[in-house]
């Protein structure tokens, strides 16, 4: 089963065209990703699918509902955890937590028991009585996640949810996430962090409204129509320099002392013409054939660096 | 009865927050307190005991009798006989007096043909307050005209209109309830659906089963029992303060004031949806208040406005409230003597509430 099938979304304010004709088919119990640089569409592909915006074109159906004609039904089987902290800073955990359940009508009996699960799980006991608002970022997002989880939802659309969150908080929010996806729940989740993109059964890499690449992370970086080099010399910006001018050269980023390159993959031999490039600057260089990751997935799918998205070692460290 | 549960819970939430909020929570109590002590004391229509300057150019019985009268009124004070129109106009510019009264020499055969002014009386037009009461005391020769049976008794007319001190506090806190009232529930509900809004709460609140009806009313409940408290404090004050005496009942009153806090309510809770920002909703609510205090007769007499602004008059809630409560309070009305202003009321109210449902989506576009 599908959980959300969106054929031809396109979404313009005014002049800007924010989401540009997007085909989806996110599978049921599985962590889909988005991922791209802010202002690729992201949360307003988010937004039209949880009933928040009207598409201008196109369709989307959530869980089986069309999701501009009955955006109620869809309401109530969905959890959306926004990008921004959107629960009430001047109610405390429990009252945000009780005032969840309420709206979504659980019985006062039903809201005791399910608020209590919900806080013994997210390791909100100690943080019950504080208000929300002085929470720090880790707990913020735990405290978003228990309440979108609150009402048992098949699906879960998690837009950032870990953009102001520290590392550790991170691992352990992604263990709730396939917790979850173990009891049945179906996640979307957008992130501009590649290695919480990597975690996903499937991604799609968004840029300037469209889909540029999709699929299982592992098979897309497999696919990748480039081959990456990492390039070790004792002088790397003159051997960056060297390689920027060539028009084989598709893409040079630094990491620490290398050079991370991709180079067009229907080059035949990409490693003895590399070395041969910069050999003059640097007698000492060193070049190595790497295997692809999602980043430079998305430099060769859109053919630009992706400017505001964070390799994962960057983003681990 | 999910719905009511709904309800229920987006008010009590409302109420929780609005408890926390220290600087909010004292304004319900500290606007009223202030204001009506505020306006009690300085809205006083009453002006007393200004020194003027006499130039009595006929010098006869009738004249002495006229100076008399005006002294007895205690607007002013004869502080000065003037013997020439320079004297007395040298006191006026030195600011000695401030009110100038000239009797012409041939007073007695001028008042009893009434053509022409008898007495002339000369204020500073900078001065509204002392533009009334010269008016008040120029209608001295007409009146005396109107007051047939006692020809000369005008006077005794004017008198009874400035003389009695109380009488501007009576007048002006019943319509206070309204025009406080009007401030506070504008400006508490024009934040309420911006405020959310601002704060990021209303992505996730439009993505829960609560439906328009339910997140307006259940925002509307807690301040309705504000608004009744508001009335409560302010009409206390009023009697204790100002000695106001309420000659209707309090039912009625009560009835009365609820549908005015509804009425406005529904046009802060739709300045809520029109404004982007909390900042915008303030201006908004702000545009709304000069007209209803200037304009709903509190102020001016409505009858004096000239009839455009009668019309805008009639579209602002606070022009029928200020009817019905002094009705009520003063002349002892119940609201079924007040038909007409209950039914603008109401479908004001009504006309708002739906508006202002109607311009929620539970969208973000």
């Amino acid at each position: 089963m599908t959980a959300i099938v969106a054929r031809g979304l396109v979404r313009r304010f005014g002049e800007v065209v924010a989401v540009d004709g997007i085909d989806l088919d996110v599978p049921e119990r599985q962590i889909y990703g988005f991922l791209g640089p802010n202002g690729s569409g992201k949360s307003t592909a988010f937004r039209m699918i949880c009933g928040l915006l009207l598409p201008t074109e196109g369709s989307v159906t959530v869980l089986g509902h069309d999701a501009r004609k009955e955006p109620e039904k869809v309401r109530r089987r969905i959890g959306y955890m926004t990008q921004r902290f959107s629960l009430w800073e001047d109610l405390t955990v429990r009252e945000n937590l009780g005032f969840m359940c309420r709206v979504f009508g659980m019985s006062r009996r039903d809201t005791h028991s399910r608020i209590a699960e919900r806080i013994r799980e997210y390791q909100l006991e100690d943080l019950e009585r504080r208000f929300a608002g002085t929470l720090s970022g880790g707990q913020k997002q735990r405290l978003a996640l228990a309440a979108a989880t609150l009402h048992g939802p098949d699906l879960l659309l998690l837009d950032e949810p870990t953009s102001a969150v520290d590392p550790q908080s991170r691992r352990d929010f992604w263990e709730k996430l396939f917790e979850l996806v173990a009891g049945g729940t179906t996640i979307l989740v957008s992130t501009h962090y590649m290695d919480e993109a990597e975690r996903c059964h499937r991604v799609a890499i968004l840029d300037r409204g469209r889909i540029a690449a999709e699929g299982p992370p592992r098979q897309l970086a497999r696919d990748i129509d480039a081959t990456v080099l990492e390039v070790e010399c004792g002088n790397l910006p003159a051997a960056r320099r060297r390689l920027a001018g060539e028009r084989w050269v598709r893409s040079v980023a630094q990491l620490g002392n290398r050079l991370h390159v991709l180079v067009a993959r229907d080059e035949p031999e990409p490693m003895e013409r590399l070395r041969a490039l910069v050999l003059g600057d640097c007698p000492d260089v060193q070049v190595e054939r790497v295997a692809a990751n999602l980043e430079d997935v998305f430099v060769a799918a859109t053919g630009r660096r992706a400017a505001s998205t964070v390799p994962a070692q960057e983003a681990a460290a | 009865m999910s719905w009511l549960v709904r309800l229920l819970s987006v008010a009590s939430k409302e109420t929780r927050q609005l408890l926390r909020d220290r600087v909010t929570f004292g304004l319900i109590v500290g606007i009223p307190a202030m204001q009506i002590v505020l306006f009690g004391y300085a809205i006083n229509f009453d002006v007393r005991d200004i020194d003027a300057v006499v130039l009595d150019q006929s010098r006869s019985s009738l004249s002495r009798q006229i100076v008399a009268d005006l002294s007895a009124t205690q607007v002013m004070n004869i502080a000065w006989q003037a013997d020439s129109e320079a004297e007395l106009a040298w006191r006026m510019r030195r600011g000695d007096a401030r009110i100038g009264v000239v009797i012409a020499q041939d007073v007695e055969r001028r008042l009893a043909d009434g053509s022409r002014a008898a007495v002339q009386i000369i204020t500073d037009g900078g001065q509204p307050s002392l533009q009334n009461v010269a008016q008040g005391l120029a209608a001295l020769p007409v009146l005396t005209r109107h007051g047939a049976a006692r020809p000369g008794q005008g006077v005794v007319e004017l008198r009874t209109e400035y003389n009695p001190g109380k009488r501007t506090a009576v007048q002006v806190v019943p319509a206070l309830v309204g025009t406080i009232l009007n401030i506070t529930m504008v400006i508490f509900t024009a934040g309420a659906i911006v405020r959310e809004r601002e704060r990021g709460n209303l992505e996730l609140l439009i993505t829960t089963p609560v439906s328009r009806g339910e997140l307006m009313a259940g925002k509307l409940l807690p301040y309705v029992v504000i608004g009744l408290i508001q009335t409560t404090l302010i009409l206390v004050i009023g009697h204790s303060l100002f000695a106001v005496p309420i000659a209707g009942s309090l039912v009625q009153l009560y009835l009365g004031a609820l549908l005015f806090i509804a009425a406005t309510l529904a046009l802060g809770l739709f300045i809520s949806t029109v404004a982007r920002t909390q900042f915008q909703a303030f201006q908004l609510a702000f545009m709304t208040m000069l007209p209803s205090i200037l304009m709903s007769g509190f102020v001016f007499p409505f009858e004096g406005m000239p009839v455009p602004a009668q019309w805008i008059a009639q579209v602002l809630p606070l022009t029928h409230f200020v009817e019905i409560v002094r009705g009520i309070v003063l002349r002892g009305a119940e609201l079924g003597d007040m038909r007409a202003e209950v039914a603008k009321l109401l479908v004001f109210f009504v006309v708002m509430l739906v508006a202002a449902v109607l311009r929620f989506h539970k969208r973000l576009d």
